[in-house]
């Protein structure tokens, strides 16, 4: 059993068929990315996952629970946690409390002060600006800021999406090895990205979607080099 | 952002009629600001002691209007609303709390333990007023949350109506006064100022209630929660924080403050309370609150303090200056003068932000 089964999903925006019966699975451990242009539905899978939107059709599982229509806040107490589309910062609380936010559902008190402080070791620019409103950081401290919050939910499993979204090439390696990293000490990531180069460097497997649809599943290495990927996501010509 | 250079662009080369005359009309009445307290102030009519007897005197008012703001502003800063029923949650504690006063008084209880009968005094009007509070939002403002925002704003006025009716059939429409309390009934001696002790007393116990809203909402979980939802609702969910309680808490933390204020204002305030006494309060508290920039929360208090004492000073200080004659009957425009010149001139308020794509 996977630890993330999405089966056969059907999302709508009005009269929009936004997702148009999507399967996939993330198993324990992995990074498994969604890649696709513009418009495709990767932020609506994600927003159905957290229920955010709910599917017209369809079926979310998560460690065997059925999470389809559970609501987005119980969801971190479940295990699941995500960095939304543009961060979600909230800018005018601090970073510190940003963090706290993150453990929101967290009734240990100690192990809440032990994962924020490592948290700052994990990124440590954020130590310094602890008691900074989160609106004056810069975009990649703001991403390092929502990962971390994410993280102090102790997920299980880590949703991302776009995280390297305006972000200075530099910042983006960063961001990217900090996600490999978060994955190397066991967590496991579900990862949407337009920039499939970077996304399928670090991924296990790969999905490609398209209009709602995926039109192509496979391990990251052979999606790698499939010459459609390569033609249409990868800027190979 | 690219915004920005663009807005400034055309300040300069966009000659607008709308613009040159409002500049006009905030010239004019700055001029008549100044023209009417320099003449007031050179003609010595009035003594230094009475200045700051009427200063403290707004000072008390103003923290009552402070208190029922809050309630305006805490709700605006997470729905984006204005309840206008405000005012009668605010009625609702004030007006049912004058029956225990009555009887800690025939009791004995009221001036015996005047502290103390006053705090159960506050937490009662406090509990009353919450209830009403937490009613109207479940019953009238949820069903509507994701209606086009003219709807809770048209029931807002309805459920003003329909509370003060209610209340009206419940109490009749006499005005009952709140008890003396003798422990209030002096007045401080200093030096040559003469302030009655109600006043500081007032002042001091609305300090208090915002000093633990403020404590509430900067350091509280809820009170983070409060601002997070504030400010991005979905995330907030994403957070693990449940939308419907943390409006229910916003709405039950401005009426138990609007209840305190009702008890409050009626210590304060002789001519006593019935079932229409919310409006005009409501009212001028709402002026405040957008004076001092809705959805503010220190601005709710500085504009409510602001709020009273240029309603205390401004009438004898500006248009007795200025000749117009009755000025202290005119309290009333002050403030509702206030009001619109704080949409016209500076809609955001006092310390507010620009209203953001977000909320506008
Ligand atoms: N709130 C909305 N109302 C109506 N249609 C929407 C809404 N949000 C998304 N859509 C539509 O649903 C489709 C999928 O959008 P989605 O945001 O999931 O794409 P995406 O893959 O995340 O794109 P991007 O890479 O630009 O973020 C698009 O056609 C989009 O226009
Ligand atoms: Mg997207």
């Amino acid at each position: 059993m996977a630890l993330l089964e999405v089966e056969n999903i059907h999302a709508y925006y009005g009269n929009i068929h936004a997702l148009k019966g999507l399967t996939f699975h993330v198993e324990q451990g992995e990074i498994v990315t969604l890649i696709g242009s513009n418009g495709a539905g990767k932020t609506t899978t994600l927003r159905t996952i957290t229920s955010l939107m709910h599917p017209r059709d369809g079926k979310i599982t998560f460690e065997g629970n059925d999470i389809t229509y559970t609501p987005a806040n119980k969801l971190p107490s479940q295990g699941v946690a995500m960095v939304p589309e543009g961060r979600g910062i909230f800018s005018k609380l601090t970073v510190e409390e940003n963090l706290e936010l993150g453990a929101y559902y967290r009734n240990d008190p100690d192990g809440i002060r032990q994962d924020m402080s490592n948290s700052f070791d994990l990124f440590p620019r954020l130590k310094e600006r602890r008691t900074q409103v989160a609106g004056t950081l810069s975009g990649g401290e703001q991403q390092m800021l929502a990962i971390a919050r994410a993280l102090m939910a102790k997920p299980r499993l880590l949703l991302l999406d776009e995280p390297s979204m305006g972000l200075a090439p530099v910042l983006v390696d960063t961001v990217f090895d900090t996600i490999e990293r978060i994955n190397t000490e066991g967590m496991t990531v579900l990862l949407v990205e337009q920039n499939a180069l970077l996304a399928l460097e670090i991924a296990d497997r790969g999905y490609v979607l398209q209009t709602g649809e995926i039109v192509l599943a496979d391990d990251a290495a052979t999606l790698k080099k499939n010459p459609e990927v390569q033609k249409k996501y990868l800027g190979v010509d | 952002m690219a915004s920005v250079p663009v807005a400034r662009r055309r300040r300069f080369e966009d000659f607008s009629w709308v613009d040159f005359i409002i500049n006009a009309l905030r010239f004019i009445i700055i001029a008549l600001v100044i023209i009417g307290s320099a003449n007031t102030l050179l003609s010595g009519r009035f003594t230094f002691e009475q200045w700051v007897s009427l200063f403290v005197a707004g000072l008390a008012q103003g923290s009552i209007y402070a208190l029922i703001a809050l309630g305006y502003t805490l709700v605006y800063g997470i729905l984006l609303m204005i309840n206008f029923a405000h005012g009668e949650v605010f009625m609702s504690g004030a007006l049912t709390t004058v029956f225990l006063a009555h009887a800690f008084d025939r009791s004995g209880f009221l001036n015996s333990q005047p502290l103390l009968a006053i705090i159960i005094l506050i937490i009662f009007a406090g509990l009353v007023s919450m209830s009403v509070a937490l009613l109207l939002e479940r019953l009238a403002y949820r069903p509507l949350r994701s209606a086009p925002r003219l709807v809770p704003l048209i029931t807002a006025i309805g459920a003003s109506f329909f509370l003060q009716y209610t209340f009206r059939g419940f109490f009749g429409s006499q005005f009952r006064s709140y008890p003396a309390v003798d422990a209030l009934k002096g007045s401080l001696e200093i030096g040559t100022i003469n302030i009655p002790i109600v006043q500081p007393v007032v002042f001091i116990a609305a300090l208090v209630l915002m000093g633990g809203l403020y404590w509430l909402v900067e350091r509280t979980k809820l009170g983070k929660a409060m601002r997070a939802v504030s400010e991005d609702k979905e995330v907030s969910r994403l957070m693990g924080i449940d939308i419907d309680q943390i409006i229910m808490f916003t709405f039950a933390i401005g009426g138990m403050l609007a209840g305190a204020a009702g008890v409050i204002n009626g210590l304060f305030r002789p001519q006593g309370v019935n079932f229409f006494m919310g409006f005009v309060p409501g009212i001028k508290a709402f002026t405040a609150a957008v004076l001092g920039g809705i959805g503010n929360i220190r601005g709710a208090m500085l504009g409510g303090l602001f709020l009273g004492v240029i309603e205390a000073v401004g009438p004898n200080l500006i248009f007795n200056g200025l000749g117009i004659p009755g000025s202290n009957q005119l309290k009333d425009v002050i403030a509702f003068t206030m009001l619109v010149l704080v949409l016209i001139f500076r809609p955001q308020g006092l310390l507010g932000e620009r209203l953001t794509e977000k909320k506008a």
